[in-house]
C-alpha cells in the first residue's frame, strides 16, 4: 500500500545484518549474498552488462533498490509514441528510486546496451526517463521490465507529472531575473560614475542620465511584469498586496528619474528601481525552485498510486486499461493485494477486504456476493471479480475529491502574514509619500518636479525590498530544510498555519500504526519454522505472506504452488489457512498456519497492525510543544483504547465515521481551537481539508495526500513535531524580519522626507537591510529541537 | 568624452551578449535537471551508444 520503496523492517532478534549485495538490505546468515531472487537477478543483470561500478558509486539508502516481486502490471506499449513514421518509438517513464547520479548512469548504460535502443536519458531532478528505440511499440513492455528488474519502480509519465515539471511561470521568472540582473548591473555602471564624479560637467552628467534611462526603461518594463500582473489582479479583486507596493514603488521611481533626466537634476534613481527588481526576482525564483521540488515529489507519489485495472472482456480475456475508461457494468479482475479504485459490487463468492483506508477498521472484513464494496479498500484475500457500478468520475472517490477542492478554495482565502503586513504598510507609506510631495510643493514652494524627488525617495527607501523578501526568504529556508528531512510542504501558507496549531487530532489505522500487517514476535515459535515458512511466503503476493517474508528476508523456495484463497504448497509443507493446513482451529483473519508435513506440529504466525515505533515519542514531542492530542478512529473501541494508552493520548473516540471526523474538526474550530489533523485514509480526507493545518504520513492514500498541507515522506511520525518546531521558528523569524524592516523606516523615512537621502544612501540602506533579513532567515535551518 | 563613445557601447555590448547567452541557456532547457547535471560531470566513461545517425 505504500508508494515509497519498502523501507527496512527491524529483523527478528538473532538475525545478523549482513547486507544484500544488490540492495543492501539485511540478509539472514547463511542465506547467501542476496535478500531475494529479485536482487540476485538484478545483480546478475548488472554484472552481465559490466556495470558493477554502480555499486561503488551509488549513495542510495539500503533496501531501496529491491526489485518488485512481479513485473509491473501496466501495459507500457499503449503509452509509446511512434516517431519517424512508426519506424521508431519513444516512451517517457516516471522512475521512482532514482536518487543519485550512479542510478542515472546505471539506467542509461543498461538501456544503451540494448541493441535497438537509440537514446536513453534520465533526469535526476525530474525522475523522467526518455527512451527511443527502433522497432515496434511492443518493445516498451520489455524495456520497462528491464528497468523494473534493476530495482526501480516505473509508471508511465502522466500529465500530472508533466504539470509538476513543466513550469512556464518559473521560466518566465528566471528570464525576468536575467534581464533585471543585466539591467541593474549596467545601470550601476553609469550611476556609480555620477555618484563619484563630483567634477563631472553638466553635459556628461546628462549623457549618463540618458544612458541609464536607456537601459533601465526596457528593464523595468519587461522584468517587472510578474509584479505588475500580480498587482493588477489584486486591484481587480479589490485588495492591495505587497506586489502592488512594489509595482508602484518601481514605476514611481522610474517616472521620477525620467523627469530628473529631462531637467538634468543632480541624481537619477534608475539603479534603485532595477536593483530592487533584481533582488525581489531572485527571492521569487528561489522560492519557486523549492516549491517545484516539492511538487515533483508529490506528483511522483501520486503517479505511483494512479494505476490501471484489469478489465474482463466478454470473451473471458483480461485487458489492462486506465481507470478512467472503465464504465458502469464492466467487470474487473481484482488481484490479491490490489486496491479498489472504483465503486462496485462483488460478483460472486466471497471477498476479504482491508477497509482501513475507507473506514479506519484495522481488521479485514468479509464481504458476500452482491455486497457493495467500498472504493479504496485493499483485497486481502484471493482474486475476485468486481462489477463496476459507477465510472471513476462519478464514483465516491471523485465525489470526495470535489469536496476537497471546495475546502481547498476556502483555505485559499487564508491571509498570510506577508499580506497582512502589506495591508498595513501600503496605505501608510503612500500617505507619507503623498504628504511629502504636498509639503515640499505647496509648503516649501519648490517646483513639482523637485517635490517629486523626496516623495519618491520616501517610497523606495521604506524598504519594500526587505519587507517583500522578509517572508519568502524564511519560507525558502524552512521548506528546503523540511524537504531534506522528508517533509513535503505543499501549500504556501502551510507553515504559518502549522505554527499556530494548538491541538492535534490523530487517526489510528495507518497513521499511528503502520497500516499493514506485521508479524508478531512469539518466543515459543521455533526459529527454523520462520525461515522455512518465509521461503514459501516469498513466492506469494498475499499481504500476510509478504509480511512474513518481510520479517525474515530469505530467498524464495523454488517450485512453490499457490492455491488461491487457501495457501501455498511446497512438497509436503503447507502455509495458509487453518483448514488448508489441516489444523483444528477457528478461522481468523490475521493468522497463517505452517506445517512442514502432515505429521509435523503446526506453527501459527500471528499478525497485527503494529504501532509505528516512534508513535509514542512523536505524541510526547507534540505535548512538549504545547499541543493537546486526541485520537479519532473508525476502528473498534478496544483497539483504539489500546493505541491511545500506548502512545499516551488522553482522549479518544472509536467507531467514528468520516462525517463525524469532519464534524469534530468543525466543532474544534468553532471553539476557537486551531486543530492539526494527521490522517492517512480516505475517511480522513474531509477532516484533513477542514483542519487549520493537516499532515499525512508515508504511505497515505492519494486522496489524503492531496488534502494534506504536509506529506511526511520519511517513515515514522517523528518528522511531525520537528515540522511544527521548524514552522514555529520560521514564523518567529518572519515576524522578526517584518519588525526589523519596519524599524528601519523610523530612521530612513524622515531622512527621505527631509530630502537628505541620495540614491547612494538608498542603495546602501536597501542592500544592508536585505542582507540582514536573509541572514536572519538562514537561522531557521538549524537542527530542530522539538 | 571620446573614450566614452567607445567604452560605453563596448561595455553594454558585452553585457548584452551575456544576456543573450543566458536566454539561450534558458531556452535550451539547461536549468531543467540541475541535480542530474551536477552528477553527470562525474561519469568517467562516455555512453557507449552513438547518437542517432
Amino acid at each position: 500500500m505504500t508508494a515509497l520503496p519498502a523501507t527496512l523492517e527491524p529483523a527478528e532478534p538473532g538475525l545478523s545484518v549482513a547486507g544484500c549485495a544488490h540492495c543492501g538490505a539485511p540478509v539472514a546468515p547463511g542465506a547467501g549474498r542476496f535478500c531475494c531472487t529479485g536482487c540476485e537477478g538484478a545483480h546478475a543483470l548488472i554484472a552481465g552488462l559490466g556495470l558493477e561500478a554502480f555499486y561503488r558509486r551509488r549513495e542510495t539508502a539500503s533496501g531501496e533498490l529491491r526489485p518488485a516481486d512481479a513485473p509491473p502490471a501496466i501495459r507500457f506499449a499503449t503509452h509509446a509514441r511512434p516517431e519517424r513514421g512508426g519506424e521508431e518509438h519513444s516512451l517517457d517513464l516516471m522512475v521512482s528510486g532514482l536518487t543519485c547520479g550512479a542510478c542515472v548512469w546505471l539506467l542509461e548504460q543498461a538501456l544503451a546496451a540494448e541493441p535497438d535502443v537509440l537514446r536513453a536519458r534520465a533526469g535526476l531532478s525530474t525522475r523522467r526517463l526518455s527512451i527511443t528505440w527502433r522497432g515496434p511499440a511492443e518493445r516498451a513492455d520489455a524495456l520497462a521490465a528491464l528497468v523494473a528488474r534493476l530495482g526501480f519502480h516505473v509508471v508511465p509519465w502522466s500529465p500530472a507529472c508533466l504539470r509538476a515539471v513543466e513550469d512556464a511561470e518559473g521560466q518566465a521568472l528566471l528570464r525576468a531575473l536575467g534581464i533585471a540582473a543585466f539591467g541593474s548591473m549596467n545601470v550601476m555602471l553609469v550611476s556609480v560614475a555620477v555618484w563619484v564624479g563630483t567634477d563631472m560637467g553638466e553635459g556628461t552628467r546628462s549623457l549618463m542620465h540618458w544612458l541609464a534611462a536607456l537601459i533601465a526603461l526596457p528593464t523595468v518594463l519587461v522584468a517587472g511584469m510578474p509584479f505588475y500582473r500580480s498587482a493588477w489582479s489584486a486591484i481587480r479583486a479589490g485588495r492591495v498586496n505587497m506586489d502592488f507596493a512594489i509595482s508602484l514603488g518601481v514605476l514611481a521611481t522610474t517616472a521620477m528619474s525620467l523627469s530628473e533626466t529631462l531637467r538634468n537634476g543632480p541624481y537619477t534613481w534608475f539603479d534603485g528601481a532595477t536593483a530592487l527588481l533584481a533582488v525581489l526576482l531572485a527571492g521569487r525564483v528561489l522560492d519557486r525552485g523549492a516549491r517545484r521540488r516539492v511538487r515533483q515529489v508529490c506528483a511522483e507519489l501520486l503517479a505511483l498510486q494512479s494505476g490501471e485495472v484489469a478489465l474482463l472482456t466478454p470473451t473471458g480475456e483480461t485487458r489492462t486499461v486506465p481507470v478512467e475508461s472503465v464504465r458502469p457494468g464492466d467487470r474487473l479482475l481484482i488481484a490479491a493485494g490490489e486496491r479498489l479504485r472504483l465503486d462496485g459490487v462483488l460478483e460472486s463468492g466471497e471477498a476479504l477486504l482491508d477497509t482501513s483506508a475507507s473506514t479506519g477498521e484495522s481488521l479485514p472484513r468479509r464481504f458476500a456476493a452482491d455486497a457493495p464494496l467500498p472504493a479504496g479498500a485493499v483485497n486481502m484475500g484471493s482474486a475476485f471479480v468486481l462489477r463496476v457500478t459507477a465510472a471513476a468520475k462519478d464514483g465516491s472517490l471523485a465525489a470526495m475529491a470535489r469536496l476537497l477542492e471546495q475546502a481547498e478554495q476556502a483555505r485559499g482565502r487564508y491571509v498570510s502574514i506577508a499580506d497582512r503586513a502589506a495591508r498595513l504598510y501600503v496605505p501608510v507609506v503612500h500617505t507619507v509619500a503623498a504628504a511629502t510631495f504636498l509639503g515640499w510643493w505647496l509648503g516649501v514652494g519648490v517646483s513639482w518636479q523637485e517635490a517629486l524627488v523626496p516623495a519618491v525617495a520616501a517610497l523606495i527607501i521604506t524598504c519594500p525590498c526587505a519587507l517583500a523578501i522578509a517572508v519568502p526568504a524564511v519560507q525558502v529556508v524552512a521548506v528546503g530544510s523540511l524537504f531534506r528531512r522528508g517533509v513535503l510542504v505543499t501549500s504556501p501558507t502551510a507553515l504559518e498555519r502549522l505554527a499556530a496549531c494548538d491541538h492535534a487530532v490523530l487517526d489510528k489505522t495507518g497513521t499511528l500504526t503502520m497500516g499493514r500487517p506485521e508479524l508478531l514476535p512469539d518466543p515459543s515459535r521455533p526459529p527454523e519454522a520462520l525461515a522455512a515458512a518465509a521461503a514459501l511466503a516469498a513466492n506469494s503476493r498475499h499481504p500476510l505472506a509478504r509480511a512474513l517474508a518481510r520479517a525474515c528476508p530469505v530467498p524464495a523456495a523454488p517450485g512453490v504452488e499457490e492455491i488461491p484463497g487457501q495457501g501455498l504448497r511446497h512438497g509436503a509443507a503447507r502455509l495458509g489457512s487453518a483448514a488448508f493446513c489441516g489444523v483444528e482451529a477457528p478461522e481468523e483473519s490475521l493468522i497463517l498456519w505452517f506445517r512442514e508435513g502432515p505429521d509435523a506440529a503446526p506453527v501459527a504466525f500471528r499478525f497485527a497492525d503494529r504501532l509505528r515505533p516512534d508513535a509514542a515519542e512523536a505524541v510526547a514531542a507534540l505535548h512538549r510543544l504545547g499541543l493537546s492530542t486526541e485520537l479519532l478512529s473508525g476502528d473498534g473501541a478496544p483497539a483504539v483504547a489500546e493505541a491511545a494508552q500506548a502512545t499516551g493520548i488522553g482522549s479518544w473516540q472509536a467507531r467514528v465515521t468520516p462525517e463525524d471526523k469532519a464534524e469534530r474538526i468543525r466543532a474544534l474550530c468553532a471553539e476557537g481551537k486551531r486543530p492539526l489533523m494527521l490522517g492517512d485514509g480516505i475517511n480522513d480526507a474531509a477532516a484533513l481539508s477542514l483542519a487549520h493545518a493537516s499532515a499525512s504520513p508515508a504511505g497515505a492514500t492519494d486522496l489524503a495526500q492531496s488534502a494534506a498541507d504536509l506529506v511526511l515522506q520519511a517513515e515514522g511520525l517523528s518528522a511531525l513535531p520537528a515540522a511544527v518546531a521548524t514552522a514555529r521558528r520560521a514564523q518567529q523569524a518572519a515576524r522578526q524580519n517584518i519588525g526589523f524592516s519596519l524599524a528601519y523606516n523610523v530612521v530612513a523615512v524622515p531622512a527621505a522626507m527631509l530630502g537628505l537621502a541620495t540614491p547612494l544612501i538608498a542603495a546602501l540602506v536597501m542592500a544592508s537591510s536585505s542582507i540582514i533579513v536573509i541572514l536572519n532567515a538562514l537561522r531557521v535551518s538549524r537542527e530542530a529541537r522539538p | 568624452m571620446t573614450a566614452l563613445t567607445l567604452l560605453v557601447p563596448l561595455a553594454l555590448g558585452f553585457g548584452l551578449l551575456a544576456l543573450l547567452g543566458f536566454v539561450w541557456t534558458l531556452r535550451s532547457g539547461q536549468y531543467e535537471d540541475l541535480d542530474g547535471a551536477a552528477s553527470r560531470i562525474l561519469f568517467d566513461d562516455l555512453p557507449r551508444k552513438e547518437p542517432r545517425r
